[in-house]
């Protein structure tokens, strides 16, 4: 049996054929190639995933599930998850895009929670590259459109530009619901003597075996496979939202799963195995899109929009007329039972069976090898005597401002409804965003971030650096985190010096999620992202939420006020090492980022916290890319004011203006509460960079600009 | 072509219509100004204009290529085309 | 004052718009299905919300104008009952021809979200009659086809009519091309049927009716329907 057309693998296929006691079928085959893929079954990442902590007093819901779940308090929760849809946004990247959007927000609504808001991940690669502007308009444009018509507000996100992705540019999808924590829709409740209900649009032969796809290098080959991409319907999306929350609202399903990679197969082997339930499906009963499809075909279908649910026999006639309201196809495909089966039958024959625990956790786990990389010394080398300070400041922080990471994105965020839903209170272009909760005073905050670079040059330490600086930027404005969610987004496992960097990502974003107390609960893997050309940087993106009490507590950015002392807090000799400010001045990517200090990170926020808390600030950014800097210009741009700074310091100007990492934080405190500001910050490295001010923003020795220059370079609303 | 179907004993003819819509002249077509655009910056630097309109398929169960025309046009006029922008054209397979 | 909000498949901010005047004005709210035949008895205002009725399949509000529930929605503007249409609700009354004129694709061919200001031309009203005349106020726009069309003739006769009820602007009031967001002509962003009772604009007034949220411009729109009930209009 030549297994490995199915993309199995020798010893998966020794241990299926173990289990059941015979060699699989064609088509069990093809199902197992599916779902024992790297996307569906994290074979190659399981062991390394358990590195991270994932309790704490605010989980309700921790990873394993459809996406974790936060408690809000007074019985409210926040169930949110991010999902990669790389592969397919290179090949078709408004598709790909779209679906992404559609399939993580399925995700939330699978939990009985509305989906409020979500946030983008987009990678880029270099401008000039031919293909950057197509995929990057493309996979924008699938974002805008499937989010803007499925009513689901887009408040935030991440955008990046690095030649490392030009073949490869990454599309990761954030979303966040809120969910009445005794409403809970679990995938664990399923009984035996239950219908087992398809839900949505009909099926068809959209991305077959497309997981399996995910887990392959893209080469040439991979644009003829343009008719197995999936193509997202957003109104057929909304209406399945609607439909959904008013099946949980009338507690008329007992179990829902969502179907994604590998469509059927998946979310009924998952709530079986789950429930510990045996189910039986009839493949003849699924609704159809297209002619003469294959039981393969049907079960792996990725057909998009739809929803597996379970309900008691009796409650199905109401369920359907619920579906036929809101123009959706139902129909009773299968039943539960008693027992470790799971049967696929077609018109009266048994095509496939196999035990859910075999097709969900069965797949054995792969060891690759690890190895350091050869040139990680050479990378970390940055000699600063090497590098000059600038001849002309302006010039050099007009380069850094013009540099398409860090330069403003509104042409992208202005294509996102920021506002439906009337909950949000900070959108796009901001360093956290915000939403209120009606009928409540606490808010909600959420950021998705990342450092590639940084885990370029020094994996722990930029794993690290990514989960910081997510808590840091909540911290300053007020919201206390609860838990965060993570796309691992890496190169093949199987160069075991890549899988070195994968592996010491895990490590260092585990520590920082261990000292700051901040659990991991959801998360996503995408291996293989790569092609012929090159492969990606080292990309894990975090997804942290957080809450702030009341609207009194939050501290927002850009909002400095005449007379203000600014403050900087955090140490002055942080580092330029993969730094924005290096890249602007074309030089390579190279040096060591600052060691992680744990310590530091938790002290810095319960004194952000209290900063925000106690009302000691007018304005408050925490200091990420770009440095002091950038978050100089950003405020005064934003405020619409100017300020006088100097830097007394020993430390070399670009170091202090431009470094990254290190909790940080720029501060403008009126001058009635700095003795408050001091108290709070007492014992923390902690320096007065000057008053906010007259027309102009003008570092001593550095650069100067008019407010209005500056509103121009940073052209925020 | 139409085509012959049996239906519960029955055999009816189903009709094959092309709906093509354009924008009226006269209405700025800005997506056809768009499309121009980047063709000519694509380096086809002899296209004049381009106008982008909407292609329907229809099939229609009718006795006649005629009725399946008037059964085409009135779906036009009640939901396909909106007549204070958009002006169309029929075709029948086979006619 | 007894609202009636339409709720079409795809409709998005139908729950938005029913918070706006239930926290503004604390007075009923209903939901009509786009599939009912009757609007509820004594509905004084009909409200066509914003969002993407039908995916703005075919054209945006195009189906949605010929759901059932409109020969209602056209009954209760016939006997002089107020309609609002926000956003794809506009779409829908043009298509549904209660109110002039066609909302195309925005010149830039993109979606656009932002705040956004207006000056309010016409203030004699049911919608806008708290509003000072000439005042500029702030709804945000979130929309792909909001170029309000009409030819030259038509668009006179509107003009000269008073029929422009919002005209894009500038933060100062100017209504010149670098206010206008999409290319409407005239920089129309609202218009009035010539009996005044049926309203279409493109921004949103229930994304500003909270000071949480940005801005709480319209809750004087909201205030000037109740005034208008309150004293006897129909």
């Amino acid at each position: 049996m030549d297994f490995s057309r199915y993309g199995i693998r020798k010893e998966e296929f020794e241990a299926a054929s173990s289990v059941l006691g015979r060699e699989p079928n064609e088509c069990e085959l093809r199902i197992l190639g599916v779902m024992w893929s790297e996307h569906c079954s994290y074979k190659s990442t399981k062991r390394l995933l358990r590195l991270f902590p994932n309790k704490g007093p605010k989980v309700v819901l921790g990873p394993g599930e459809n996406a974790g779940i936060v408690d809000l308090g007074d019985g409210i929760g926040a169930a949110f998850k991010a999902e990669s849809h790389n592969h397919p946004s290179a090949v078709a990247p408004y598709q790909g895009a779209a679906t992404g959007v559609g399939g993580i927000i399925r995700d939330i609504l699978a939990l009985g929670a509305r989906p409020v808001a979500s946030m983008d991940g987009l990678f880029f690669g270099d401008p000039g590259h031919p293909r950057t502007a197509a995929l990057s308009s493309g996979i924008v444009r699938g974002v805008g459109d499937y989010g803007n018509a499925v009513g689901v507000p887009t408040v935030g996100g991440k955008t990046v530009y690095d030649p490392a992705y030009n073949d490869n540019p990454l599309l990761n999808a954030f979303c966040l619901g809120f969910v009445k924590l005794d409403r809970i829709v679990s995938s664990q409740t399923a009984r035996p003597g239950q219908a087992v209900i398809l839900l949505g649009s009909k099926t068809g032969r959209d991305g077959i075996a497309g997981a399996a796809f995910a887990s392959v290098e893209l080469s040439d080959d991979s644009k003829e496979s343009r008719p197995s991409i999936q193509i997202g319907d957003p109104f057929a999306e909304k209406m399945l939202i609607e439909a959904c929350l008013e099946l949980q609202e009338k507690e008329l399903i007992v179990s829902m799963q969502d179907m994604g990679a590998a469509g059927i197969t998946s979310s009924s082997s998952e709530i079986a195995a789950k429930s510990g339930v045996g189910m039986t499906l009839h493949f003849d009963r699924v609704p159809l899109r297209e002619k003469d499809m294959e039981p393969w075909e049907i079960a792996l279908s990725e057909s998009q929009e739809r929803m597996l649910l379970i309900a008691e026999h009796g409650k199905v006639d109401e369920i359907m007329s619920i579906a036929e309201k809101w123009e959706l196809d139902c129909a009773v495909i299968g039943e539960t039972f008693e027992g470790d089966g799971y049967s696929i039958l077609f018109n009266g024959e048994e095509v496939a069976s196999l035990p859910p625990s075999l097709i969900c956790d069965g797949c054995p786990q792969i060891h690759w090898p690890s190895k350091l990389p050869v040139d990680l010394e050479k990378r970390r080398e940055l000699e600063l005597d090497d590098l000059p300070l600038p001849d002309d400041w302006n010039e050099a922080l007009d380069a850094l401002l013009t540099l398409p990471s860090l330069a403003p994105k509104q042409w992208i965020y202005d294509q996102y409804d920021s506002m439906v839903q009337v909950n949000t209170v900070k959108g796009p272009g901001h360093p956290v965003s915000v939403l209120r909760v009606k009928g409540r005073d606490s808010l909600v905050a959420m950021v998705f971030d990342a450092d590639p670079w940084k885990c370029y040059l020094d994996p722990f330490r930029g794993g690290a650096e990514t989960v910081a600086r997510t808590a840091r930027a909540l911290a300053v404005a007020g919201a206390e985190p609860l838990g965060l969610t993570d796309c691992l987004n890496f190169p093949s496992p199987e160069v075991p010096e890549q899988y070195w960097v994968l592996e010491e990502c895990v490590k260092g974003m585990a520590a920082c999620c261990e000292a700051i107390g901040c659990p991991v609960v959801s998360g996503n893997v995408s291996l293989y992202n790569e092609s012929p050309e090159g492969a990606i940087l080292p990309t894990p993106v975090v997804g942290t939420v957080g809450i702030i009490p009341s609207f009194r507590e939050y501290l927002p950015s850009g909002n400095w006020d005449e007379g203000d002392v600014l403050f900087m807090v955090g140490p002055c000799n942080t580092s330029l090492a993969g730094s924005r400010y290096l890249r602007s001045r074309n030089l390579p990517l190279s040096g060591r980022p600052l060691e992680f200090w744990g310590e530091a990170e938790k002290d810095f926020i319960q004194r952000a916290l209290r900063t925000a808390r106690s009302g000691a600030a007018s304005s408050g950014r925490a200091i990420a890319g770009g440095g002091l800097a950038a978050a100089l210009v950003k405020d005064s741009a934003e405020s619409g004011k100017g300020a006088a700074v100097s830097l007394g310091i020993p430390t070399r100007k670009d170091v202090v203006l431009f470094g990254e990492g290190g909790a940080r934080a720029l501060y403008s405190v009126p001058m009635g509460k700095v003795p408050l500001f001091k108290v709070i910050w007492n014992g923390y490295p902690c320096i007065v960079l000057g008053r906010v001010g007259g027309s102009s923003l003008e570092v001593e020795d550095a650069f100067g600009f008019t407010v209005e220059e500056l509103g121009k370079k940073w052209r925020i609303r | 072509m139409e085509e012959n179907i049996v239906l519960r004993g029955e055999t009816i003819m189903v009709h094959h219509v092309h709906v093509f819509i354009q924008l009226k002249d006269g209405v700025l077509d800005i997506q056809g100004k768009a499309v121009a655009h980047s063709l000519l910056s694509l380096g086809h630097s002899s296209l004049q204009s381009v106008k982008v309109g909407k292609y329907i398929q229809l099939w229609i169960e009718s006795e006649t290529a005629a009725s399946a025309k008037e059964q085409a046009s009135a779906m036009c006029d009640d939901l396909l085309v909106n007549g204070i922008i958009e002006q169309f054209r029929i075709e029948v397979e086979g006619e | 004052m007894k609202t009636a909000v339409v709720i079409f498949p795809g409709s998005n901010c139908d729950q938005d718009v029913i918070h706006a005047v239930r926290t503004t004005l604390g007075t009923e709210v209903a939901e009509v299905w786009h599939r009912e035949n009757d609007l509820p008895s004594g509905t004084d205002l009909v409200i066509l919300p914003g969002g993407f009725s039908y995916g703005d399949y075919l054209r945006s509000g195009a189906m949605a104008a010929r759901s059932p529930v409109m020969k209602s929605v056209a009954r209760h503007g016939g006997k002089g009952g107020l309609i609002l249409g926000i956003c794809n609700g506009f779409q829908v009354l043009t298509e549904a021809r209660l109110l002039p004129g066609v909302l195309l694709p925005n010149r830039t061919l993109s979606f656009i979200c932002r705040p956004c200001f207006l000056r309010v031309e016409n203030t004699a009203t049911p919608f806008t009659n708290r509003f000072p005349k000439g005042q500029v106020v702030q709804f945000p726009i979130a929309h792909g086809d909001g170029l309000y069309s009409l030819p030259e003739d038509e668009l006179k006769a509107l003009e000269d009519r008073g029929g422009v009820v919002f005209r894009y602007a500038s933060p100062e009031g100017i209504a010149d091309d670098n206010g206008n967001p999409n290319g409407s002509l005239n920089n129309i962003a609202g218009i009035i049927s010539p009996e005044g009772n049926i309203l279409g604009l493109m921004p949103h007034p229930e994304r500003a009716s909270e000071a949480l949220l940005g801005g709480e411009d319209g809750c004087l729109f909201w205030q000037s329907i109740l005034s208008f009930l309150e004293k006897g209009g129909r």
